[in-house]
Parts: structure tokens; C-alpha cells; sequence
């Protein structure tokens, strides 16, 4: 990562913050990944990977590494919900797996949902065949401290041959009302052979101190499965996040992952989609609606390890305010991954003077039969188009989010399921109408 | 027109038997690097003592600074101490037949179509003189001085003109702006120095066909190019014919300074020794390269076909300062072997209204590296900045890898930005078409990527463009099939 100059005390105080926890399970594999982020340390600005985003920064400035404080007074998930979209719902508070708010509707001959550490004891051999196996732990800090601190997580494992309709609903609430809280919390979710999955991850913070939400995901889609993911993080105002994401993909499986961004002070998502068998297909889609002092910074990877598959990612972006937007997408073909075809796209809109987006898409090509592109631009909104709207008695405001939302529209198509696209149309609509 | 040229290709390339060349002694500096040898060098070109002081600086600097890991390209550590600093030019033997020549260099030259008496001259055979060369070369250094052009090497113009020395060396390329930059700010050895005055346009394409002191500049060449207020100049580096160095490492440095209204167009052409097809020796380039656009509606414009060197690190900018300035960049880098390139531009755009416009075509064969990397970057005051660049990359054969890497910082809503790039391959029904119609596959692969690289070439002055497309096709001679 390039930190020349690791600050031993910090990591001393973060390390020791995480003191007098349980941590059962993945001992061994803990030990190894608190080596690596002992030698890494946050990182700092001269780190390519982290250049526009100093989480490190803001976490030493912000955060105080006291001893983690997991008591929350939230008694009710109801708000949290999403509105129409019915779901198994799996609720994590504070980093914390919740039994008594979670709610699993799903047939437990068909899906295993449950909490990680609970997993360790009843599904050992799995979960020792696929945790910790693609996340960078020797290279990126927050997966090293992720892997050493874990404190909780959500195992699910759908069974072969079955197709789960329903989708299961992570709720993260971090409860900041007293305290600041520290949320360290992992997902390993396995697809096995001719399945499918539904996985819908959606944040909230409530109070008014500081929340760190470092998170780590292994997801593993076998031959022939399929996954949808979409993730949605409208944090409150005073959070800072991490997520860690990498989805493993078996020959002729379909992968559809859609992340919306609307709130947070800092969010920093990695999206690794490592394909690893032929005639995959993947969809990978995102839209950033910034405002106030958020940074957003997104940066995916979409590995081609074997021949005959097709990416497509598309990533759209929304910048008011002092708000800045990150986008990095990297595809990577490897040698004889020929007849790969891999495209990208990342559009921004700036509404402000002071938005600022930085940008960077990336190919990595080492096979010669295929067929790559990416583009990305930044621009503002057409000064015709809004005439015309103007024109016809529309006033400006309406006009410009009927452009806006024009705009941002075609990045839900990966999602499938019709109650969970009417709730993310509504929430982005509703975002364009009020707050820009 | 064809044989005008030549001719004063001939007389020019023979300039110093007329003692245009400041000493030429032939001495040498001992190996390695420090205070002592930076003094000797000024010394030897008696320097003026701020330019000692100016070099010595840069090499206080140079010493604290790391040598950058950042490019995607990989090669055994250098040893500065290892390396002469100064070594004046050493002269050739002379050759009185063609025959001489070693046959692999002459096939070269007949597939380039160089005419037989350049192809002497290239090669250093000795030729007779059809004109008398002083009166030609004189009638072409009266015009320039006619308009009040300063067209001379960098020593000459030191002492002729050091109060535009003064003024504008590092403006641009400031003596710490990096490693290697810092490096040739030390020990630099010569260059070219250029300055246009108000409302002059330049009758001629600046080139190193009739450049003053071009021979064995060394490997530490300074370029400075200082364009005032209404002037236009075009300006040529380089040569399709392949060029053979013993210095292993070059690192240059170019200045392009253009005030209001003002145009520069730089074009080079870079063939230098790519090392053997096992991938040993050839040519380190390490060359820093940057335009500033100061005045108001000024235009700078970045051509270059880069098909030598081992290994190619560089990235002419444009920094575009003044209002409605205007930054070009057109590339086309072809690598084979084990050749590595690691190229792009950065267009930094500060003034309102400025526009950019950035063509990057990436060839890569063999088991070559070919990257572009690149950065366009709106400031917060450039209101109405416009940019569109793109980057295409061509692979043949599946050894080989094309990387992008372009940066994309907006600060300003106003900003207007459009950013594109495609990897392919050749396709099979290109060449199957071709085929059918006779023509075989390597000249079929040879029409293809010179119209795959056209929007570039067309950017070169004439008689660069038709060496440069032949130049395309023998680099990528055997790569397919």
C-alpha cells in the first residue's frame, strides 16, 4: 500500500480497543490478519488506492479508539424496513447479530441464514472451505482489521438446485445516540450448484456521534447459480464506512449487483468480481446522490480469470454541495481469458461549484481476443433540455429533477425483483425531488 | 522539393567540419555523479556562474529525491555512479562504401524508402557535396534571422542570449519537478533553444534535419521553445531511422512556453534502439516533456509516434493557464518484443474556457507492455472546460498487454469532460477481407493499423507522416502469424 511511516501508537489504540471482546472462531486466521495490520496501518493519502479518500485521516481526527460499546436502546426495526419488498430479515446492532429482531421466513431445508458465529460451530466445514479465502488481507488495512476484529456476521448458504424467491434483507442499524459505536461485521454467503439468490444489505445510523462501519463479504456463486445483490446505504450524517465486498463467480453463473449511495460522511465501497469459470455474466450497477460534505468513493475490480464471459458495469453519479465523488473501476483480463468482453461506464453530473468528482477507469488487458471499452465523462445538466421543460410551464426545480432522475433511471435495470425496484425508484425519485 | 531537402539534409548533418560546434575535444568525464563533475560540465561549456549555481541546485535536489516505482514498467535498478556525464562528441568512422554497412541497417533504410544519399549520411558514409554547404546553410539561418528567430543550440544561446535563458529555463519544467527532470537539470549537455518573436509565423517546419549542433547531443538533451505574443511555430524531433546509441539511459527534458495568441506544434518521432528480440539492451527513455499555455487563446499540440526504446516513460502536458487556451495531444506508441511504454499526457486545465483534446492509439505485439496513462484535471477557476480524449489499444498475439489508466479530476460544475477507451484485436474478418483480395497478411496487418493509427499520422508535417506509416509496418514486422 506504500504507508512509508506506519503510527505505531494509533495502531496500538485501535488494536487495544477491541480488548476484552469474545472473539470465537477463526482464531488462527485472526493472529495472521493482526500481523498485516499491524505492518499496514490505516492508510494515508500517498496511498494510490486511498489518494481522494482519506479515511485514515478522518479516522484518526474523528474517531476515538475507546473500547467498543455494543448497548443500543433501539427496541423497534420498524422504521428501518423497506417499505413492500417482504423479505427474511436479518438485523445486526451496534456489529451485533440480533436473534430477537431478526425474522426468517425462509424454508430451513432450502436456505441456511444465520449468525457467522454460530456458523463456525454448526456448519465447520463449509464455512472453513470458503472464509477468508478472496479478500486481500495481506494488502488493503480495513480488510486486515476486519479479519482480525470481527465481531459478528451473517452466514447464509443456499442449498443446490434451489431457487429461494424471497430475499433476505441485512439490516445494519448502528446506534450513535450515547456513544460512538464501532462496527466490525462480515457476510459469507455461499450459492451452491443451480441456485439463486436474493441479498438486499441496507445501513442506518441513528445519533449523532461518530459510527466506523468496517465490513467485509465473501460472497461464492457456484456453476450455474445466480445472486442479486443491491446494497443500500443511507447512513446518517456523522458515519464513516468500509465495505469490502468480493463476489466469486463459477463457470455459467449470473451475477447482478446494484449499490445506491445517499448518505454518510465518508463511504468507501471495494467491489471485487472475480470470474472464475467461462460464460459467466455479470451486471454491476451504482448510482452516488451526494450532498452536504459526503465523499463517496467506489471503486470496483472485475477480474476475467477465464475465457468467454461479458461485464458490464455502470456507475452514475450525482454531486451537490461540497459533496465528492470517487470512481475507480479496474478490469483486469487475464492471459488466455480470450473472447472476454468487458465494458464500463461512469457518468457524473456536478451541481455545485464546490462538487468535485475524481475519476479513474482502468483496463488491464493481457489476452488479444477481446473486447473492452470504458468511458466516463462529467457534465452538467442541458441547458435546452431545461428550457424546454421551462417552456411548458414546468418550474425549474421540477425540471431539473425530471432530468436528473432521467438520468439516473436506467441504473436500476440488475435489479429484478418489481417491490425492491419501486421502493429504490421511490427513494431515488423522492431524494431528486427534495433535495437537490 | 524531394531533392532540395536532401541536399541540405546533407550539408547541415555535416555541420561541424565548419566549426559551428562549441569544443570539440574529445574528453570525458570520469564515472559517476556528483558537485564536482555538475562544475566540470559548466565549466567545460564556460557557463556563466548562475547557471552553475542553477545546476548545482538541481542536483541538491536530485539527491534527495527517489527514483519513481509508480510506471507500469519493470527494469533492473540503474547505477547513476556507473554512468559518464559528459563525453563531447565523438567522431564516427568515416565509411567510403555502402557495402560497409552492415546489410540488417540498409534493409531498414530501403523499407523506410530513405533515398540512397541519406542512407549514406544516416550511416555515416562519406558523401560528396553538390552545393556549397555554407552558402545553403547560411541563406536558411539569414531567413530565420531575418524574422528575428532564434533557432541555436542550447550552449550558444546561454551565451548569446542569456537574459531569455534566464527568464525562461525551468519555467515550465521547474529543476525539482522530478527525478529524472532534476537529473537533467544537473548535468543536462545540450539542446535546442528556440525563441519566435510577436507575430512572427515560422516559414519553416523546425527540425532536426537542420538543427544546429544536433549531432551526439548526449543523453541529457534540453529542448526550450519560447513562442511570444501572435507567433506560431512547428517543430520536428527525432528521425524514422533507427538510431543507435551507446547511451543506455536518456533522460530529456522539453520546454514549450507559448504566450497570448501564440501556437507550438511539436511533433516527434522516436526509434531509437528497442533492444534485440530476446529483450536485451535498447534505450531507456525517461523524458520530461511540457507545454504552458500562459497567454490568453495560446495552443499547444503534442504529436508523437513512438516506436523505439526499450523502455518509454513520458507524458508531454499542456498546462493551460491563459483564458481559451487550447492543449492537443496525439499519440501513437507501437511496442514489440519485450518492449515496455508507459505514456499519456496530462492536461491541466486552469484558465475559463479551455479546451483539450487528447488521441492516444496503443499498438502492442510480441510480449510487449504497452500502457497509457493519463490525467485530465479542471480546476476550480476553469469555467467551460472542455475535454475529450481517447485511448485505443490494439493487441496482436496473446503474450503481450495493453493497460489505461487515465485520471479524471473535476472541480468545476461547468466542466464539460469525455473520456473513452476500447481494446481489441485485429479482427480476423479484417484480415480474412484483405486476404481475399490478394494482399498478403503482413501487409494486410500494416493497412490496418495504419488506418487503425491515421487520426494521428495526419497530424504529422508530410514528408514525417508517409516514413512514419512505413515505420508502423516494420515494427510490427512478424508480429502476426
Amino acid at each position: 500500500m506504500g504507508n512509508t511511516a506506519v503510527d505505531i501508537d494509533l495502531n496500538k489504540e485501535i488494536v487495544s480497543s477491541f480488548s476484552g471482546q469474545d472473539f470465537s472462531g477463526a482464531i488462527d486466521s485472526r493472529e495472521l490478519a493482526l500481523m498485516h495490520f499491524q505492518k499496514l496501518g490505516l492508510p494515508t493519502n500517498k496511498s494510490e488506492e486511498y489518494r481522494f479518500t482519506p479515511i485514515g485521516k478522518n479516522l484518526s481526527k474523528n474517531f476515538t479508539w475507546k473500547t467498543v460499546s455494543t448497548e443500543s436502546t433501539i427496541g423497534s426495526i420498524e422504521p428501518f424496513l423497506m417499505e413492500g419488498v417482504e423479505a427474511s430479515v436479518v438485523v445486526l446492532v451496534n456489529g451485533i447479530y440480533s436473534s430477537k429482531l431478526s425474522h426468517i421466513k425462509h424454508d430451513k431445508n432450502e436456505i441456511t441464514v444465520m449468525s457467522l458465529t454460530d456458523a463456525f460451530k454448526t456448519h465447520e466445514a463449509i464455512v472453513a472451505q470458503y472464509f477468508g479465502k478472496n479478500l486481500p488481507t495481506e494488502s488493503d488495512s480495513f480488510v486486515a482489521m476486519n479479519s482480525a476484529f470481527w465481531q459478528s456476521g451473517v452466514f447464509i448458504h443456499v442449498k443446490e438446485n434451489t431457487n429461494v424467491e424471497k430475499p433476505v434483507l441485512i439490516l445494519h442499524v448502528n446506534d450513535a445516540q450515547n456513544a460512538q459505536v464501532n462496527s466490525q461485521t462480515r457476510l459469507l454467503a455461499i450459492v451452491e450448484k443451480n441456485s439463486s439468490l436474493s441479498v438486499i444489505e441496507k445501513f442506518e445510523s441513528v445519533g449523532d456521534n461518530y459510527v466506523f462501519h468496517n465490513f467485509c463479504e465473501e460472497i461464492a456463486v457456484k456453476e450455474n447459480a445466480r445472486l442479486e445483490y443491491c446494497k443500500v446505504q443511507n447512513d446518517a450524517g456523522k458515519s464513516i464506512q468500509v465495505a469490502n465486498t468480493v463476489i466469486h463467480q463459477s463457470a455459467t453463473s449470473k451475477v447482478d449487483t446494484f449499490t445506491l449511495t445517499l448518505d454518510g460522511e465518508m463511504v468507501r465501497n471495494n467491489l471485487t468480481i472475480v470470474i472464475d469459470g467461462e460464460n459467466c455474466e455479470s451486471h454491476f450497477h451504482g448510482l452516488y446522490l451526494l450532498k452536504g460534505n459526503t465523499l463517496a468513493d467506489n471503486h470496483t475490480v472485475v477480474d476475467h480469470k477465464k475465457p468467454n464471459s461479458f461485464s458490464n458495469e455502470l456507475y452514475k453519479g450525482i454531486m451537490d454541495g461540497n459533496a465528492k465523488g470517487v470512481f475507480n473501476g479496474k478490469i483486469f483480463v487475464r492471459p488466455h481469458a480470450q473472447k472476454t468482453n468487458a465494458f464500463q461506464s461512469n457518468r457524473n453530473i456536478l451541481l455545485s461549484d464546490s462538487a468535485t468528482v475524481n475519476t479513474k477507469p482502468q483496463l488491464e488487458i493481457w489476452a488479444d481476443d477481446v473486447k473492452c471499452s470504458h468511458g466516463c465523462t462529467s457534465g452538467q445538466l442541458d441547458e435546452e433540455a431545461l428550457f424546454y421543460l421551462r417552456s411548458r410551464g414546468i418550474p425549474a426545480d421540477t425540471a431539473k429533477a425530471m432530468l436528473l432522475y432521467a438520468f439516473a433511471l436506467d441504473v436500476l435495470a440488475p435489479v429484478k425483483n418489481e417491490s425492491l425496484k419501486t421502493y429504490l425508484d421511490k427513494l431515488i425519485s423522492d431524494r431528486l425531488h427534495k433535495n437537490f | 522539393m524531394a531533392k532540395d531537402n536532401q541536399v541540405l539534409e546533407e550539408i547541415t548533418s555535416k555541420e561541424y567540419e565548419h566549426g559551428w560546434t562549441v569544443n570539440l575535444e574529445a574528453d570525458e568525464a570520469p564515472k559517476g555523479l556528483n558537485e564536482d563533475i555538475v562544475r566540470f560540465i559548466s565549466a567545460k561549456k564556460n557557463e556563466p556562474e548562475w547557471l552553475l549555481e542553477w545546476r548545482l541546485k538541481a542536483f541538491r535536489h536530485w539527491q534527495k529525491m527517489e527514483e519513481p516505482k509508480w510506471p507500469n514498467v519493470h527494469y533492473p535498478a540503474i547505477n547513476y555512479q556507473d554512468i559518464i556525464y559528459y563525453s563531447a562528441p565523438k567522431k564516427k568512422k568515416e565509411l567510403t562504401d555502402l557495402n560497409e554497412v552492415d546489410p540488417e541497417l540498409i534493409k531498414t533504410f530501403e523499407k523506410l524508402g530513405i533515398s540512397l544519399t541519406e542512407q549514406k549520411r544516416l550511416t555515416g558514409v562519406a558523401v560528396d557535396a553538390v552545393i556549397d554547404s555554407v552558402s545553403v546553410a547560411t541563406t536558411f539561418k539569414d531567413k530565420l534571422a531575418e524574422l528575428g528567430i532564434v533557432f541555436c543550440s542550447f550552449s550558444e544561446a546561454v551565451k548569446e542570449h542569456p537574459e531569455l535563458i534566464k527568464k525562461y529555463l525551468g519555467s515550465v519544467v521547474p529543476m525539482n519537478d522530478n527525478y529524472f527532470a532534476a537529473l537533467n537539470s544537473a548535468v543536462f549537455s545540450d539542446g535546442s533553444f528556440c525563441y519566435i518573436p510577436k507575430g512572427v509565423r515560422c516559414p519553416m517546419e523546425l527540425s532536426t534535419y537542420f538543427r544546429i549542433n544536433a549531432a551526439n547531443t548526449g543523453q541529457f538533451e534540453r529542448t526550450l521553445i519560447v513562442a511570444d505574443e501572435g507567433s506560431y511555430v512547428s517543430y520536428l524531433e527525432g528521425c524514422t531511422a533507427p538510431m543507435r546509441d551507446e547511451n543506455q539511459l536518456h533522460a530529456a527534458v522539453v520546454e514549450l512556453y507559448a504566450m497570448k495568441d501564440a501556437e507550438i506544434k511539436y511533433s516527434t518521432v522516436q526509434n531509437w534502439y528497442p533492444g534485440d528480440k530476446e529483450g536485451k539492451g535498447g534505450i531507456y527513455n525517461f523524458v520530461t516533456k511540457r507545454g504552458l499555455c500562459f497567454g490568453d487563446h495560446s495552443k499547444i499540440s503534442w504529436t508523437q509516434v513512438e516506436t523505439g526504446s526499450a523502455i518509454t516513460w513520458k507524458y508531454p502536458s499542456c498546462v493551460l493557464k491563459g483564458d481559451y487556451s487550447m492543449g492537443e495531444f496525439y499519440s501513437v506508441a507501437v511496442t514489440n518484443n519485450y518492449q515496455q511504454a508507459d505514456t499519456g499526457t496530462k492536461m491541466i486545465h486552469i484558465g475559463k474556457n479551455t479546451k483539450s483534446r487528447i488521441v492516444s492509439k496503443g499498438i502492442s505485439a510480441g510480449k510487449s507492455q504497452n500502457s497509457y496513462r493519463g490525467q485530465v484535471h479542471v480546476m476550480k477557476r476553469a469555467t467551460n472546460a472542455r475535454n475529450f480524449s481517447q485511448c485505443d489499444s490494439l493487441l496482436m498475439g496473446d503474450q503481450c498487454g495493453a493497460h489505461t489508466f487515465p485520471y479524471i479530476d473535476v472541480e468545476n460544475q461547468t466542466a464539460r469532460i469525455e473520456h473513452e477507451a476500447t481494446t481489441s484485436k485485429i479482427g480476423e474478418d479484417q484480415i480474412f477481407y484483405c486476404l481475399q483480395r490478394g494482399i498478403d497478411e503482413e501487409a494486410a496487418v500494416a493497412l490496418i493499423v495504419n488506418g487503425y493509427a491515421k487520426e494521428v499520422l495526419n497530424q504529422l508535417p508530410m514528408e514525417f507522416a508517409v516514413e512514419a506509416q512505413k515505420l508502423l509496418a516494420l515494427t510490427l514486422e512478424g508480429s502476426v502469424g
